[in-house]
């Protein structure tokens, strides 16, 4: 079998195993299965409005993939795109409401500031691992805590005392009269753009500039970066801030965009988390990370649908989704069940 | 004849590559079976397909007349076979008995009965002569001495054919000799031994017979009193290969790099150079000739900026340049050959393209405001690739799957493609085989005609010899003595190496010499 053929029967073959056992689960569970899948079919690409909300779904997770694959092909463990994304949600809908400007001043700098939040949360990581060598990957959880808390005092101190901001001026806002009549009234906003631009942006860094090189020789190997005089400490602290502003932007998609405001939490959003699943499904490709997104969105927006449509508690529907996903991770597996099948046709022959 | 082992026709593949084709091993009881081939020639495998690491795809194994299958190193140890690995396997903070019962225990009413041991240690070490103190601590003792404690590790476990792999790579000559002795000693006692290497001149010093291996093929078995270093060289290689370097009279210039009082300590703060005075000048090769460890790591890095400098100076042509940023020293015009290849000298992980162009890919034409032109990188790696000899399958080859020579040679091609004044060569050859050293000093000696300073590290006195104008001999990170390769031996070398400055003076200076000169 040819090495074309088999990258595209991996991820298919992978989806239909990941759904033939979903399709069990629901079975056992006392549920039709035909229905319930119709249902998040309906739910991804059901109509307009559905097709609209699940790329406005997608988006965010875009940017997360891409704040962890960045990190990754650095050589670091961005487990802080939580934190980071937070951060930018807060940054992003607190310019949105402190101030009213043009839009072409406002919508930047709310975007910008969404960044700028999210590489100074991933400045911190990499100082620390620059200068101290403390590990990255425990310094991002705590500092999704830091994120989490922090926002939430900020928060009831901007709004004096309530639980969510105003909403952003209009100025600020993401949303766009075209997309939203082309989606029958969706949420879907023009940050999809922004992300896709940003797929391009990493793509770039990494294959066409010598930063690139650098970043992804310092995350091979250390000290043959070193010993050719790159500074390794620089470079880790900048993928960071890199991973970082891309986490932040994720953040500005849900201020700008989705909600148009930010209120308090009482857990995490979960999406830079399912960023890592997003990036590593991609192998920490840019083009990837569009692949990862997009099955992240669309399956978890179009389960939303299968408790409605289908009478299935939300509880089997994670599962099932949870089920897909493991499947299309477990790639590797199937490749190697596959090569083993050719070789043995060949012994046969 | 009695064969303890046979590899009759042993073939093993990774995909599509043929590592093993069809080679055939007889082992002769009570024989010292060496072992003979390139880097890469497929050894190793054939060892690991003996030790039960490989699955060979064809052929059979026989192990005193009788037909095995040696599904795992458990199979392999059962059968007596151990194997006495070139990089040592112990634990630096354990003893010597702790290391040797590691994984096996001994144990007496469930508690580990390292007195029994020790006895059953010490019984062996005299039976053959070993001469290793059960209770030592393995950092305390000398890499010779480590060396058979592996050794003995497999004789405790009953083994009774022994696989030497590379056995020489990192011991003095004096610890050579000691080793060949022991080796004789074990045949003596009834055993019978494979050697892994490729140097010549310990295949004629003690092997029996020699079975040659080339590109996977097995080329034959030849009885060693009837063959000679050229024909081994010219079998393993497939083609004539030139033993003595040839090399003109060196004509030194100016000082290019010179060296006053520098100390350096080490990661935990122990001096390792102590306060070291050394020039290299234009057009000659300086040698320096030192035991592993005896801070020539630590010289090397601190006059590339890679450690810093405690005190005393550094000059690269007439600049100071102690403590300054590595890219700062190349820019300076020093090109360096890393001692560890894998370690420093490679980004593994990248195409070796990318590794061709790993000084010089932010500097123009490569670079230009920030952006990258991946097309000049693959342009550079061509022409490094066809100058330097790189056998790969291209530039976007990545550096891990080229052979250790060819990794070699791109490093070499990228650091003396850049014209440096001096060219820092650290254990240049470590680990190659001959055709691929003879490249590489004749490029280090190329550089000295035209007229750059070379500063060479080695542990091979061979080396030293064959290459250094001036041989510097390092000891506990001092040059104790500099000589020249034609008023000195190897013998002396190697006491001058373990610190005997005094014998020095009573050696006879006229050993050696013309023969290794060609004017």
């Amino acid at each position: 079998m040819s090495n074309r053929t088999t990258n595209l029967l991996v991820p298919i073959i992978s989806v239909i195993l990941g759904l033939l056992v979903g399709a069990v689960i629901m079975l056992v569970s006392g549920y039709n299965p035909l229905e319930g899948y119709a249902a998040l079919w309906n739910g991804i690409f059901g109509d307009m409005y559905t097709i609209g909300e699940t790329i406005r779904q997608i988006t965010p997770y875009l940017l997360a993939g891409l704040a962890v694959a960045f990190a990754f092909r650095s050589g670091l463990f961005n487990i802080g795109v939580e934190g980071q994304l937070i951060v930018g949600w807060f940054a992003a809908a607190y310019v949105g409401v402190a101030v009213e400007l043009p839009k072409i001043i406002h919508l930047p700098l709310a975007i910008i500031a969404a960044a700028a939040a999210g590489a100074l949360w991933g400045f911190v990581p990499g100082l620390l691992k620059a200068k101290f060598h403390v590990h990255e990957v425990i310094v991002t959880i705590m500092m999704n805590y830091i994120a989490l808390h922090v926002t939430n005092a900020l928060i009831r101190t901007v709004s004096g005392g309530g639980d969510r901001t105003e909403s952003i001026f209009a100025s600020a806002s993401l949303r766009s009269d075209f997309l939203e009549n082309l989606t029958e009234f969706s949420r879907l906003h023009l940050g999809i753009i922004l992300a896709l631009i940003m797929v391009g942006v990493m793509w770039f860094i990494l294959e066409k500039t010598t930063l690139g090189f650098e970043l992804k020789a310092v995350g091979f190997n250390k000290n043959a970066s070193q010993y050719s005089g790159m500074n390794v400490n620089k470079n880790i602290i900048l993928a960071m801030v890199i991973s970082g502003a891309f986490a932040g932007l994720g953040g500005a998609m849900e201020a700008l965009g989705t909600f148009e405001y930010v209120s308090s939490k009482g857990g995490f959003t979960g999406i830079g988390f399912d960023g890592i699943a997003v990036a590593l499904l991609g192998m920490n490709t840019p083009l990837g990370v569009i692949f990862g997104a997009t099955l992240f969105g669309s399956l978890k927006y179009g389960a939303l649908n299968m408790p409605n449509a289908a009478g299935i508690p939300i509880e089997i529907v994670e599962i099932v989704i949870a089920v897909i996903i493991f499947f299309v991770a477990s790639g590797y597996i199937i490749r190697l069940l596959l090569l083993r099948a050719s070789a043995k046709k060949k012994e046969a022959k | 004849m009695e064969y303890v082992i046979e590899m009759l026709n042993i073939r093993k593949e990774f995909g599509t590559f043929v590592a093993n084709d069809n080679i055939t091993l007889q082992l002769q009881k009570g024989e010292i079976h060496a072992l003979l081939g390139e880097n890469g020639a497929g050894k190793s495998t054939l060892m690991n397909v003996l030790f039960g690491l490989y699955q060979p795809e064809g052929g059979e194994i026989r192990v005193r007349g009788k037909k095995v299958d040696i599904a795992n190193p458990n199979v392999a140890n059962d059968l007596g076979i151990g194997m006495v690995h070139q990089h040592f396997m112990l634990v630096e903070n354990f003893s010597v008995t702790e290391n040797i019962i590691l994984g096996s225990e001994p144990t007496k009413y469930g508690i580990t009965n390292k007195k029994d041991a020790a006895k059953k240690v010490q019984a062996l070490s005299e039976q053959y002569g070993l001469n290793v103190d059960p209770y030592a601590i393995i950092e305390d003792i000398s890499v010779g001495m480590q060396q058979r404690v592996e050794i003995l590790k497999t004789l405790y476990r009953g083994a009774e054919i022994l696989i030497f792999d590379e056995p020489t790579a990192s011991l003095t000559p004096q610890e050579i000799t000691e080793l060949i002795q022991i080796m004789k000693r074990l045949i003596a006692e009834g055993k019978s031994i494979i050697l892994i290497t490729h140097k010549l001149k310990e295949i004629m010093d003690v092997s029996d017979r020699v079975t040659v291996i080339r590109k996977g093929q097995g080329i034959g078995t030849v009885i060693t009193a009837e063959t000679n270093p050229n024909d081994l060289a010219s079998l393993m290689v497939g083609r004539q290969v030139e033993f003595t370097t040839v090399k003109g009279k060196a004509f030194p210039g100016e000082e290019i790099l010179d060296i006053k009082d520098l100390v350096v300590q080490d990661y935990r703060g122990v001096e390792k150079v102590k306060s070291l005075n050394l020039n290299v000048r234009k057009g000659e090769i300086v040698g320096i000739a030192g035991i592993d460890g005896n801070g020539q790591s630590e010289l090397i890095e601190a006059i590339t900026g890679l450690r810093k400098v405690k005190s005393g100076t550094i000059y690269i042509n007439g600049k100071d340049v102690t403590n300054m940023k590595p890219r700062k020293v190349t820019e300076s015009g020093v090109g360096h050959i890393p001692q560890d290849r894998h370690k420093h000298g490679l980004v593994l992980d990248f195409p070796i393209g990318h590794n061709i162009s790993l000084q010089t890919y932010y500097t123009k034409p490569i670079s230009k405001s920030g952006i990258i032109d991946y097309n000049k990188i693959n342009e550079k790696a061509l022409q490094i690739i066809k100058d330097f000899d790189v056998r790969t399958q291209g530039p976007t080859e990545l550096a891990r799957s080229l052979s250790g020579g060819n990794q070699q040679k791109a490093i070499i091609g990228r650091e003396v493609d850049r014209n440096p004044d001096l060219l820092i060569a650290a254990l240049p050859t470590r680990g190659l085989d001959v055709g691929a050293i003879e490249f590489i000093h004749s490029r280090l000696i190329e550089q000295r005609d035209n007229g750059k300073a070379v500063l060479l590290i080695s542990f091979e006195l061979d080396e030293v010899m064959n290459v250094s104008d001036r041989i510097a001999v390092i000891h506990d990170g001092e040059i104790v003595d500099i000589v020249t390769p034609e008023n000195t031996s190897e013998q002396e070398l190697g006491l001058l190496m373990a610190g005997h400055t005094e014998h020095k003076k009573s050696q006879d200076l006229t050993k050696k010499g013309e023969d290794q000169h060609v004017e």
